[in-house]
Order: structure tokens, then sequence, then C-alpha cells
């Protein structure tokens, strides 16, 4: 049964990464438009990008 | 979004206005104005006419635009516009409000095909701003403002300040908090569940394990994500002030220490779970009742209503000044619907300034050459020329604002319905406490401070925590979606205890364009140019509004023109004497049975009629006057007194109605109102009003568009909301009514958990089932119960 200690450990440790992501998420911005980017997807890429590519 | 289009009216391709000529084509298309088609004409240019392929008329109209912006090249307020600047590379965010879907977004992150200097552009949407990152040597900020203003996206700048400040404004890390509270619960309830169900003997190594793993996590919670509740029940203490945060530190405190306490002695599996959960559920409330508006600021002052900066001329040339720097002696241009700034002294030109806003007169009032212009007045009419006598910080205007009264601090609003329990439910909590462990400690020391802990735990006032934010954020979304916006959830209480409406006159139950012109009676074409000839001789405001009615008439030649203030004109035009007046001018005696102002038209002493001016009265004034008998109204109002007897219709009482107020009179009315225990709304809406809005127990701010200026005060009100008032009222006393229901069931989770807890025998398990119950059920009947609320008053 000790491979509870190691499995807790590891479930432990995955939540702690996923809280870490979410801070840097958090930090760097990224949750400060939640509205924007659902409008922006909506519209169609033109040939501008062709050009680019 | 526009009107669609009506098969009978060509409405311009980019605005979706009636077109009213057909003078404005390009490419088989109908515009209103110059000013949209130069708007096609450059999009069509760039080839970005996918513009209007995402929405029917994305534009906004192009009819009003005589904007300069030469200020823009100044390096002093280049320096206080931009977010950074290496000489090179800038970065600026702009305010502009006409952002309003998503063709607007579409274009304005294609701003580099106009000029590829503009290397990035992203939208707020919500925000409504522009974050724009350019090449400083290329493109000008003046350029790039030139190039929005262009393609019909004029951004505001007088209100940057307020964009910097809420940018600035600090990013809470209540958000992490609440993600470290419940990263945590979820870990802590998973490791709790094992001691729950019960261990075997073979299991009983995992318990400590377990224990020592949940006080990890209770540290976490206590010291990072529930700090905040310590430091803020130690500050009230210290002011001597018994506010809900000290029964929930308290609380906190106490299921750390007994948890700590327990593990470490093997006593029992304590309470983490409990405790995580509380902090998470007290966080989340927090979260739930910080609404930000972002697009709307209660902290406007005079700055955001001045221009940023005002064309001096200097050894005959026009140069912008910002308005920092303005000083006695310049000599300022002011165009047509600019502000002036600074007191000054009129030198050249027509003045014709439309005080409305500063002193609430609705009329316009004409000065003449060498009469001294306080500031904030709007010039209508032709470019004057004017010399500063004071700066902008000493001016009449300003000093107003600076005035004690105004900047007074408020420490006189009424409590909150919480604040008021939460003293008396401290008490009562430590007074039950202490009773359950001094009734135990003769016979058991130890289940007495079992006792007395538990109390503190299951006492904690949680759901009474969570009631007030969520069914304050819920009816705050109800009033947002029907544009009245509160400042912050404290407000819906303060609404529901009013008893007394105060309301100005001029922008506030009346609309910026007031007055309907009616002509009774018959005029061919020779006798209106005759009528419009006099008038346009005169600028007092209702010839002014003649002479606009007719439109654009050949002007012939007066003589003899005489003007009689407050009575009438007469002249001699081509022959014809033609008189203009008052029933006094025209008939030689006053009729007071008139309920509006008339003017009478004569030529060669023949009557023809009358000019009729009627006042509009904000739509659903009736209804809010209805209020009467529950509320008592009072309208003051900055204005003279001409509409006394329209008004009566509304206002029954004469004694209620006081004109030619100033803005101090105005304050001191409200004072003595409250003075007489009456709890006072102001409505307002022009910075006269803002020393009353401060004063009154609740300024609610009146305007036809939230993006314009509005003083500060406790609310914003679009006035298409106006008729709603009474319903607003009536459905913030149901919330209040809904808190009171809310805290009672509380109440009712509190005492089951009590009548376990003075017997010193909480299990962790009764704890933590009865914590989430309480709270959700909280949550579940304060949000439908709004919700019933709100149809009930038709608000959804």
């Amino acid at each position: 049964m000790s491979i509870i200690y190691f499995l807790i450990g590891c479930s432990v440790l995955l939540a702690l990464v996923f809280l870490g992501a979410f801070f840097w998420a958090q930090r760097s911005g990224q949750n400060d438009d939640l509205y924007t980017p659902g409008m922006r997807i909506l519209l169609d890429d033109e040939e501008e990008n062709r050009v680019k590519k | 979004m526009p009107e669609t289009l009506t098969p009978t009216k060509t409405n311009c391709y980019h605005c979706g206005e009636e077109c009213l000529t057909n003078a404005y084509q390009k490419d088989q298309k109908q515009f209103c104005c110059q000013g949209c088609r130069s708007v096609y004409t450059i999009l069509s240019g760039a080839g970005l006419c996918s513009y209007y392929n995402y929405n029917e008329h994305p534009g906004t109209t192009r009819l009003r635009n005589d904007k300069r912006y030469d200020y823009l090249s100044d390096p002093a307020i280049l320096a206080e516009l931009l977010d950074y600047s290496d000489g090179r590379l800038s970065i600026i965010t702009l305010y502009i409000p006409q952002i309003h879907c998503s063709s607007c977004l579409w274009l304005l992150e294609q701003l580099n095909r106009f000029n590829p200097a503009i290397h990035y552009c992203r939208v707020d949407f919500l925000k409504k701003q522009l974050i724009v990152r350019f090449d400083a040597e290329k493109i000008s900020l003046q350029q790039l403002v030139e190039l929005l203003n262009d393609i019909g996206y004029e951004p505001l700048i007088s209100l940057q300040d307020i964009i910097k400040k809420q940018n600035k404004a600090v990013k809470g890390n209540l958000i992490q908090k609440i993600a470290v509270a419940g990263f945590c619960f979820g870990n802590v309830m998973l490791l709790s569940f094992p001691e729950y169900f019960g261990l075997s003997a073979i299991e009983q190594d995992f318990k400590t394990f377990f224990g020592y793993l949940n006080i990890l996590f209770g540290i976490s919670v206590v010291f990072y994500s529930g700090w905040g509740y310590f430091l803020s029940a130690w500050h009230n203490i210290r002011s001597r002030i018994l506010n809900i945060d000290f029964p929930l530190a308290l609380g906190i405190a106490v299921l750390f220490i007994r948890t700590v306490a327990e593990i470490l002695t093997h006593s029992g599996a304590g309470f983490a779970d409990t405790l995580c959960g509380l902090v998470f559920f007290l966080l989340v409330g927090k979260f739930v009742q910080q609404k930000t508006y972002h697009h709307i600021s209660f902290e406007r002052d005079y700055r955001s209503f001045f221009p940023v900066a005002v064309q001096v001329i200097r050894e005959g040339r026009e140069k912008p000044v910002p308005l920092a720097h303005l000083c006695t002696g310049h000599r300022m241009v002011i165009r047509h619907n600019e502000i002036i700034p600074a007191d000054a002294i009129l030198l050249k030109g027509e003045a014709l300034i439309d005080f409305s806003f500063v002193t609430g007169e609705a009329v316009p009032v004409s000065k003449t050459l060498g009469e001294i212009i306080y500031a904030g007045g709007r010039q209508t009419g032709e470019a004057i020329e004017l010399e500063v006598i004071k700066p902008v910080s000493q001016s009449y205007l300003t000093q107003l604002w600076n005035n004690e009264a105004f900047t007074r601090k408020q420490d006189t609003r009424m409590k909150t319905f919480n604040e008021r329990v939460s003293k008396y439910f401290t008490i009562v909590l430590v007074a039950i406490a202490t009773g359950a462990l001094l009734a135990w400690m003769p016979f058991d020391f130890r289940r007495g401070i079992d006792a007395f802990t538990a109390v503190l735990i299951v006492a904690c006032p949680c759901a009474l925590a969570l009631s007030t934010p969520f069914t304050m954020s819920a009816a705050l979304s109800i009033f947002d979606r029907n544009l009245f916006y509160l400042k912050n959830t404290a407000v819906v209480e303060q609404l529901a205890r009013i008893d007394t409406l105060v309301m100005d006159k001029t922008g506030t139950i009346t609309t910026g364009s007031s007055k309907r012109i009616d002509l009774d009676g018959e005029l061919n074409v020779a006798e209106r140019q005759l009528i419009y000839s006099v008038c346009a001789n005169s600028i007092h405001p209702l010839s002014r509004m003649i002479c606009h009615y007719f439109g654009d008439l050949d002007k012939i030649s007066t003589s003899g023109y005489r003007e009689i203030p407050g009575k009438g004109i007469a002249a001699m035009v081509g022959g014809y004497r033609v008189r203009v007046g008052s029933d006094e001018f025209i008939f030689g005696q006053a009729n007071p049975g008139n309920l509006t102002t008339r003017v009478h038209l004569m030529i060669d002493e023949i009557y023809l009629g009358y000019f009729g001016f009627h006042h509009d009265y904000r739509a659903g004034l009736e209804q809010v006057t209805g209020l009467a008998p529950d509320y008592k109204l009072y309208l003051l109002s900055g204005d003279q007194d001409h509409e006394r007897t329209e008004l009566l219709r509304f206002f029954p009482d004469n004694g209620h109605l006081f004109f030619s107020q100033s803005p101090q009179q105005k304050l001191d009315r409200i004072r003595q109102l409250q003075e007489q225990g009456l709890k006072v709304m102001m409505l307002g809406d022009g910075l006269n009003d803002s020393g009353a809005l401060k004063q009154s127990d609740l300024g609610v701010a009146v305007t036809d568009n939230v993006n314009n200026f509005s003083p500060g005060s406790d609310a914003i009100m679009d006035g298409r909301a106006f008729p709603k008032l009474p319903a607003f009222l009536r459905f913030s006393k149901d919330t209040v009514r809904i808190i009171h229901l809310s805290f009672l069931i509380s109440l009712t989770y509190n005492v089951i958990g009590l009548s376990y807890a003075v017997t010193g025998t909480l299990s962790p398990l009764i704890a933590a089932v009865l914590m989430p119950l309480s709270t959700a059920t909280i949550i579940s009947f304060t949000t439908l119960a709004t919700h019933f609320a709100a149809k009930k008053r038709e608000l959804l």
C-alpha cells in the first residue's frame, strides 16, 4: 500500500503544476480581456495573410 | 447597431442615418454627408471594404466634426499620453467610445494597412480601448489620431487619465487567492474522505500522513488566501468597530489552531476541509461583489470635462498650449462647440455661451466684448478670441470644485444591514462560546475547550457574509441590464432607504434638445422671408430658434431695427413693418393663462399667428413624479423660473420647486432636507449639481451618453432608464428583503450547528457537511429570489 504515498505525492505535484500554470497565465495578462478574442476568431483572414506568406 | 434599411428611404451606406440629399454618392452608394463618404473613400482605397460586410452600417455618423489635434505634437502632452516611448517605438492606449461591433474590431486591427509604421494594434472590446504600437519616427501621434478620426474612430483624449488610472489600478490578487484556496480545498477534501469513511487498522499510517498534508494546505490557505481577513479584523478592532470580518477571522483562526492541535496530538482529524471551504467561499463572495464597469468612471471631475489643450495666438500664429501651461494674458481662440477652459475676457467675435452644464441655465447667454466669461461655458457659433485672466486652477469653476464642501469626506453614509447586524452577531457569538466554555469547565475542561471552539467554528457567519454579496451582485447586474450603473453593491441598500427625490431640471428631467418649436398659423414664402430677416438680426435664443426653423432663406436688409429686451423686436423690411414678440409686446397686455412661451408675429398690423415653444421633459417623468405620496419630490434648478407653471403639472407642491439655485445653495438645500431626517437621493447631470450629488445620501448622475462626462456620483443612469426609476426603487427594497430572509436562513443553520457545538461533540463530518450546505442554500436562494423580484418589477 506504500504506493499510495508516491501516488498522492504525484497528484499533489501535478496539481501544483496546474496551479503554477494558472498563476503564470494570470500574471502575464492572458485573462485580462476575455471577450475580444471570442469576436476576433469570427473574422475571416484575408489576402493580407496570404501576401505575408 | 443602426436601423436596418427601409425600402422607402435611402440610408447612408456608412452610418445608416437617413440621407437627406443624394449629393453624396460614390460607387452607387449613398452617403449622408461628406464625412461618411470620405471614410468610405479611404477604406475602399485601402482595400478594406470587408468592413461593410461584417455588419450593416457599421460606422458612426460624421455629420458633426471639427476637431483639431495640433496639440498632440506638443512634447509635454505626448509624454503624458504615451504608455511607453523610446524615441522610435511608442505605445499608446486610446479610449475610443465608438467601438461597438465586430467591424470596428476588424478595421481597428488593420491599421497597419493604412500606414506600415503602425506595427501592432489590439482592441479591448469591453473597455473600448485600442492599444497601438507604432514607429514614432515615421508616424506621429497626431497623424495616428487624425487617421483614426478620418476613418470615423475619434479617440477621446480628455478622458485619458481615467484609462491610465484604470489600467494601473491594483490588479488585485484576489483571483490568485481564490485559486490557491480552491486548489487546497479540493486536495484537502480528497485527503479527508478516507477518514470520514473509516480507516482499517492497517491504514492508520495514512491518517497521520494525510493529516500532515492537510496542515500544509491549511497553512497556505490561512496565511495566503485568508490573511486579508485577519488584517481587516485587526484594523477594525483598532478603530473600535465590530464588523463581520472579526467573527470570520476568529472562525478561521480557531479552525486552523484546532485542526493543527488535533492532528499533532493524534486526537482527531481536524477541520481542514471546513477551513479551506470557508475561505474559498468567502473569497468567491468577495469576487462576486467586485463589479467593475470598464467604460464608466464615477470619479470624474472638471478635468475630464476640459480639453487637453487650447489654441493660443502668439506672434500672430495659432499654437496649441496644454491647459496646465495656460497663463494669464494668453490670447486663446475658442471655436464652435469648444469649452472655455479658464476665466477670460472676450476680445473678438460674437460669444453665445452655453452654460447649461455649469449653471443649469437652459438658454445660451450672449456676451459683449470686454465682458468676463467664466470657465466651463461652451461657445456656440463662430470662433471667438479671449484673453485669459486667471489660470485654469484658479478659475471660478475649479475653485468651486476645490471648495471644502465639495471635497468633504463621506462618512455619514448609511450603514449597510450587514454592518449593523454583524456587531450584535459577534457579541452573541462570543457570549455563547464563553457560556459553553464556563458551563463545561467544572466537569470536563477538555470538553469545555471543544465546545468553545466548536461554537466559534459552526457559527462562523459564512452564509451571512455571502448573502449580501450574492444578492447585491445579482441586483447590480439587473440594474446594469436596465442601463442603471451603480458604483458598488452598497448603493443598492442606500437606494432602498431613500424617501426623498431631488431633481435638477436642465439635462436631468429635460433632454439636450429640450425645446420644440411649433408654428401656429399660415405663412407664405414672402412672409417667412420677412420674419426670417428680422429675426436674423437678433441673437436672442428664441430668434435663433425661429431662424433655424425657417432654414436658410435669403436675408433682406432691414431698417429701423429695434429690440426691446425680454419683449420683442420690430423693424422695417422691404416696406413692411414687422413685429415679433411676446403678448405684451404685440397686444399690449400679458396673458398669464399661457403655459407655453409664445412669440407672436405681426406684419403691418395683421396678426399672423405665433410660434409656440414647448419644453420636452424626459419620457417617464409622469411615472417618476407619480411616486409622490410615498416619496417626497423636490426640484432644484439653476435656471430661472419661467417653466414653473409647466412644472407644476409634475410637482404639485409649489413649495418644493426652487429656481435660480447656485451650486452652494443646492448643496445647502440637500443638507436642510437631511437635517429633517430625510434620506435624499439627488438626480443631477451637470457640474453645478456636483456638490449636491456629493452631499446627498445617494447621488445619481443622469446622462444621455454614459461615455460622456458626468460628475462624480454613486450611480450613473442612462437617460433611457429614467422611466424605470420607480421600478428600481421598489426592486431595491425587494433585494433588502431578500437579504433579511437569507440572514434568517443562515441563522437557522447556525442554530442547528450550535445545538451540536455546545455539547462539545461536533464531528468534523457534520461541520464539513453543514458549511457547504448552508452556503449552497444561500447562494441559490439569493440568486433565484433576486431573479423573481426583477421579473415582478418587470426589469427582466
